[in-house]
């Protein structure tokens, strides 16, 4: 067994932010284990997105290009990734902690009885082995696991790991041949309704939140006005989405999203343990409550006690002169 | 048609934990608080809906656990779901999440006439959402994931919307299937008097290992997963800074210019 894989995931021909990071994290490894990096690309019309993998510093691209592998389905795009396991035997799998990664590792695991971490947000290598860190029991805790033997399959959080970087490297993609019948696919798409604009959660470098403190659905114009002047997007507290505020999509926590930016900024939320649960790991946390006692101050890097209706229009303003927009 | 939901008891999220030598042990003065997975409430409920609006026939819930498990089995029993299993063995103990796999769908195939699995997107514990496309694979029926809506089951499909990064899905797909839900799916019901009263009331099974023929590997010595070295947070540097001013717009400032200094904007 020897290569380090990545699979890569993209949207209308570009690479997502989150294989830029799954090559970053992935390129260390396979310098620590003195092994190949390669990235695994299927889709239709994909070749800029293997150019740009070449870019980012992978050393080879198989790739599969077929119109019935043009929108991920883990019954189409699976099987063939177990065929290719099996024949080329390498280390290490990783992916996105994603909807996509996730049903592709769990399906490889149980086919090639094979190990898996999910939800890494840093890797080691010791010896043969990856040693994933990931919070686990809500947060509280930090695993330090490993996969004892075998091909080792690891996903990885979104932001957790930077993204690679432009090399200027070039290179030639293995394209297989690949002969797929759309009547083998068992899940058909009917229909598929974008998210209402905005950025996803678990890619934005900022996020204004806001929680039962906003009064209703009404207080989400100061949190969102904020939100875009930063160029961030817009999270939200189970209690507000409880309330019909605002939809689930914008749910962080426990029973949410599980989120890494930059900045938070949590506006009117107390910060119960579950919401911390999936915002613990941002960078840069700022509270905003009119409660000096509130528990998100405890985790909190910087604090304004007050009426966020009085602080979100005066930094809302603030921002917009310093970023002249 | 029968409808499986499989769930699991988790810690309590308030639960206290403390670490010894990279092993976790709970540190609660009151006993160690357990409850069904936060997740799972909403695929009991998605399955005794199934019942309800979709013409299934029984809604089953399966739980892999040791004896304390029963309790979450008697909440779905309390809910709605009318039959309850409980797989416990010590063979199965310290099973990773392929080990538990196999364990769920040799004790699903022992159920007539199931054409749909239903679970929650993860269990709180460990957080890793592996277990129902594994349980799929090992039935080779079609896995389905992250479930905000089963709109029809009929003519032996089902059509599911999924909740995807850039938006929702709508697929459908030949029965049998597994199905993971998040919350958006429903709003579980509380468990009525009477419910309560006839879960108390009812005998679960127990399959033990030799009830079922388990295709594979299960319990610690085939796990290939070795949690054995848990730590707790790094302590947390400095305290909050509070941003102190006569105005608004003096607080504004003086954030704007920490952030600024920061390099987060
Ligand atoms: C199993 C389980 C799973 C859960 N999952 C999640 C999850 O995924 N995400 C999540 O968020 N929660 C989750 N919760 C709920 C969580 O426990 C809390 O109830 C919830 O996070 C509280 O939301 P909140 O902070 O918005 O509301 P509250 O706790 O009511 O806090 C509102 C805050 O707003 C402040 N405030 C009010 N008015 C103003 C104002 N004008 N200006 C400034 N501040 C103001 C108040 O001081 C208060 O601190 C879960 C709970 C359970 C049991
Ligand atoms: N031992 C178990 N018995 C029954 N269901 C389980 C078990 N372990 C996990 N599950 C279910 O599988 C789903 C995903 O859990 P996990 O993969 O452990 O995060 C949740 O709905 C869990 O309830």
């Amino acid at each position: 067994m020897s290569g380090v894989w990545v699979w890569l995931e993209h949207q209308d021909s570009l690479m997502a932010a989150i294989s830029k990071e799954t090559i970053s994290a992935a390129r260390q490894v396979a310098n620590n284990l003195g092994q190949p990096l390669t990235a695994l690309l299927f889709g239709q019309d994909v070749a800029g997105v293997a150019a740009a993998a070449f870019d980012l510093g992978v050393d080879a691209v198989i790739g599969a290009d077929d119109p019935v592998l043009a929108t991920f389905r883990v019954s189409a795009a699976a099987p063939l990734v177990v065929d290719l396991i099996k024949e080329r035997q390498p280390a290490v799998f990783l992916a996105g902690h994603t909807s996509t990664g996730r049903d592709l590792t769990a399906w490889l695991a149980a086919d090639l009885d094979a190990g898996l971490v999910s939800d890494a947000i840093q890797l080691a290598v010791d010896g043969d082995r990856v040693v994933v860190t990931r919070p686990v029991y809500a947060g509280k805790l930090l695993g330090n696991i490993r996969i004892t033997e075998g091909l080792q399959l690891i996903t990885l959080r979104s932001r957790a790991f930077p993204a690679a970087e432009a090399t200027g490297q070039t290179g030639t993609a293995e394209w297989l041949t690949v002969s797929l019948d759309e009547a083998d696919v068992p899940e058909k798409l009917i229909a598929f309704a974008g998210r209402d604009g905005g950025v996803n959660l678990s890619d934005a470098k900022i996020i204004v939140s806001g929680g039962r403190g906003v009064g209703g659905p009404e207080g989400f114009a100061p949190v969102q006005a904020l939100a875009d002047v930063l160029g961030g997007a817009m999270g939200a507290s189970r209690a507000a989405v409880d309330a019909g505020w605002v939809p689930y999509d914008h749910q962080v926590g426990q029973t949410g999203k599980t989120v890494s930016p930059d900045l938070y900024i949590a506006c009117g939320i107390s910060g119960a343990i579950q919401h911390q649960a999936g915002m613990r790991t941002a960078k840069t946390i700022v509270a905003i409550n009119k409660d000096a006692d509130a528990p998100i101050f405890k985790l909190a890097h910087y604090g304004v006690v007050g009426d966020l209706f009085k602080i979100l229009p005066a930094l809302t303003e603030e921002f917009r002169q310093r970023l002249g927009k | 048609m029968n409808v499986v939901v499989c769930l699991k008891q988790t810690p309590s999220t308030t639960a206290v934990f403390k670490v010894n030598d990279g092993v976790v042990s709970w540190d609660d003065p009151g006993g160690k608080p357990q409850v069904l997975n936060p997740w799972d409430e909403y695929s009991v409920e998605e399955a005794i809906r199934v019942t309800e609006k979709h013409g299934g026939k029984e809604a089953i819930a399966l739980t892999m656990g040791d004896e304390g498990a029963v309790e979450s089995l008697r909440t779905a029993l309390a809910m709605g779901c009318s039959q309850a299993v409980l797989i416990s063995d010590p063979a199965f103990a310290g099973s990773d999440t392929l080990g538990t796999a196999r364990v769920l769908a040799a004790a699903i195939q022992q159920q007539p006439e199931v054409q749909l699995v239903i679970f929650g997107k993860q269990a709180i514990d460990g957080d890793t959402g592996q277990v129902p496309v594994q349980v799929a694979r090992k039935l080779g029926w079609t896995p389905l994931t992250f479930v905000t809506e089963i709109s029809a089951i009929s003519d032996g499909a089902i059509t599911v919307t999924r909740l995807l990064e850039n938006g929702k899905q709508t697929v459908t797909t030949p029965l049998p299937v597994v199905i993971s839900v998040v919350k958006e799916i429903n709003e579980p019901r509380y468990p009525s008097f009477m419910g309560i009263r006839k879960a108390n009331k009812a005998t679960i099974p127990t399959l033990t290992a030799a009830d079922l023929a388990v295709n594979g590997g299960t319990g610690a010595a085939a796990s290939k997963v070795d949690w054995s070295n848990i730590s707790t947070l790094p302590v947390r540097e400095g305290n909050v800074f509070m941003i102190e001013g006569a105005t608004v717009e003096e607080q504004a400032r003086l954030l704007a210019d920490k952030l600024f200094e920061e390099k987060v904007i």
